[in-house]
């Protein structure tokens, strides 16, 4: 399982699932982290416990201990 | 003789509200979208704050007047999404949901609208008395961000109207689609969001069996199934209460053999996010994307490891030097000034032959420290206030609250803490996880 914490920066990966639980969960979901969208981590925090990461037009910052529970995969091509 | 007249006033003002009685108008958003600047700018000083009952979520309501009529307007929390897992989220749904407001105007980014159609597509789940407002349109225009407003409004069946509340255009458009919009039939007929087959039969069921009094009965349904906290507000809202419970019973354990509860709200959310994605796919072009990369660029630098937080640093060390520096004239002058008055207040008492112990009270004791207080508070936060809001404004909080939120973890406290504590002031409304570009 590749985890949204592993991606390199600038690249752009799909959601596959959530393994968060909870409010997390929820607000993820709420802030626009479902299954099917595409996310590209673009800065890193000073500390490396945080990133940010682009989605639906926004950037949304998120920690490592929330990011290592959002599986991804690779972008369709084409 | 005047308190007559003043009840009388009151009694002509009562009427006269009663007689042009407008809508009741609820505004919906997610947060930051500029949901308070269209409140204020139409509301203006006509509004007050007051908790809900049991909640301790405030909110503002305030009226304003268009064509003769007063129309109450409501600025509710904002929430990205009405499932009702907060306080905020809760008292937005409940609002819309179960206090009859007559419009519900969903106030949305133009230049992240298909994050904002999440929450456009579950108001129209409730209602469709919907005014969708497409906010900070001079914004999109700059990213060269082009919304077609026509296929929206086929798509989403209501008026869709563009405005920028903070160069105060779209305003008269919006009171006038607001008009249009509470003249329009409530209806229930216009279904956006179809969801997975079996929870359709249940929903079909139950919603057809329902008697409700104002209320969706398909919102209802939906509700009634994926809820797992307490339903009795729903059942309020249904007449035939005790058939409802009867067929619930059944599709819950129907359902329950084929999926979770969990699921269920999963589907939900799935559904409504494809559903946004198409739409936004359909009506949204992005002409340039430079724009966006001037805006990385910028916070590659703001955040950077070893700039971000020396910038961080020189700027916090600018803006205290100039509100300590530029503070000290005025409060030199103010205190100068208050010294004036209190030789003058010590000749009075002596004039008024005040008893020693009550004169050194009043004049050293309360004006002095008051004086003195002023004078001292006054001028720095005049001036560091404005400074801390421009760079609100700039958006570079959030950025602080990004450089330092490991530091802070490692004292168990939150990267937004950081503006507090450089502050001592104001709870900041920087949500937990949140941070807007």
């Amino acid at each position: 399982m590749r985890t949204l914490e592993e991606v390199e920066l600038h690249q752009r990966v799909i959601v596959k699932a959530l393994h968060n639980h909870g409010s997390i969960r929820r607000r993820l979901l709420d802030l626009g982290i479902v299954v099917n969208t595409e996310i590209e981590p673009v800065l890193e925090s000073a500390s490396h416990h945080m990133r940010a990461y682009f989605v639906k037009g926004t950037l949304i910052a998120l920690r490592t201990n929330e990011t290592s529970l959002i599986e991804v995969g690779e972008m369709d091509r084409g | 003789m005047f308190s007559k007249i003043l009840a009388m006033n009151q009694d002509i003002n009562e009427l006269y509200m009663e007689e042009n009685r407008g809508y009741s108008i609820a505004l919906v958003g997610n947060p930051n979208v500029g949901k308070s600047t269209v409140f204020n700018a139409l509301t203006g000083l006509r509004q007050h704050t007051g908790n809900w009952p049991g909640k301790t979520v405030s909110l503002a309501s305030g009226n304003y007047i268009h064509k003769d009529q007063i129309h109450e307007m409501i600025d509710l929390p904002g929430t990205y999404s009405l499932l009702a897992h907060s306080s905020e989220e809760e008292v937005t749904r409940d609002y819309i949901c179960f206090k009859d407001c007559d419009v519900c105007v969903v106030v949305c980014d133009a230049t992240c609208l298909e994050r904002n159609l999440n929450l456009v597509l579950q108001t129209l789940e409730i209602t469709n008395k919907v005014v969708v407002c497409l906010n900070l349109c001079d914004e999109a225009r700059k990213k060269h961000i082009e919304i077609d407003q026509q296929k929206l409004e086929t798509l989403l069946g209501v008026e869709v109207i563009r405005m920028s509340a903070r160069n105060l255009e779209g305003f008269e458009v919006l009171k006038d689609a607001v008009d249009r919009c509470g003249k329009k039939q409530l209806n229930y007929d216009h279904i956006l969001l179809c969801y997975d087959d079996e929870i359709e039969i249940s929903v079909k069921r139950l919603s057809k069996a329902m008697h409700t009094n104002h209320a969706n009965p398909r919102f209802l349904a939906l509700k009634l199934l994926n809820e797992q906290s307490d339903t009795s507000m729903f059942f309020e809202k249904i007449v035939n209460k005790e058939t409802i419970q009867v067929i619930l019973g059944e599709e819950k354990t129907r359902l329950s053999s084929m999926m979770e509860v969990q699921s269920i709200e999963d589907h939900i959310v799935h559904v409504i996010a494809k559903k946004a994605k198409e739409i936004g796919e359909e009506c949204i072009t992005f002409n340039n994307s430079t724009y966006f990369d001037r805006d990385r660029k910028i916070d590659r630098i703001v955040t950077h490891k070893l700039w971000g937080i020396a910038l961080m640093i020189i700027l916090l060390f600018v803006i205290f030097w100039i509100t300590i520096s530029a503070a000290n004239v005025p409060s030199a002058m103010l205190s100068e000034l208050f010294g004036y008055f209190e030789a003058h207040l010590h000749a009075l008492c002596i004039q008024l032959n005040l008893h020693p112990t009550l004169h050194g009270l009043l004049v050293d004791g309360i004006y002095k420290t008051l004086a003195w207080v002023v004078s001292v508070m006054l001028p720095p936060m005049a001036i560091f206030f404005p400074l801390f809001t421009i760079l609100e404004d700039f958006g570079y909080l959030p950025r602080i609250a990004f450089n330092l939120d490991g530091y802070f973890q490692k004292a168990k406290a939150c990267g937004k803490q950081a503006l507090t504590m450089c502050l001592g002031i104001m709870g900041m409304r920087t949500s937990s996880l949140h941070k807007k570009a």
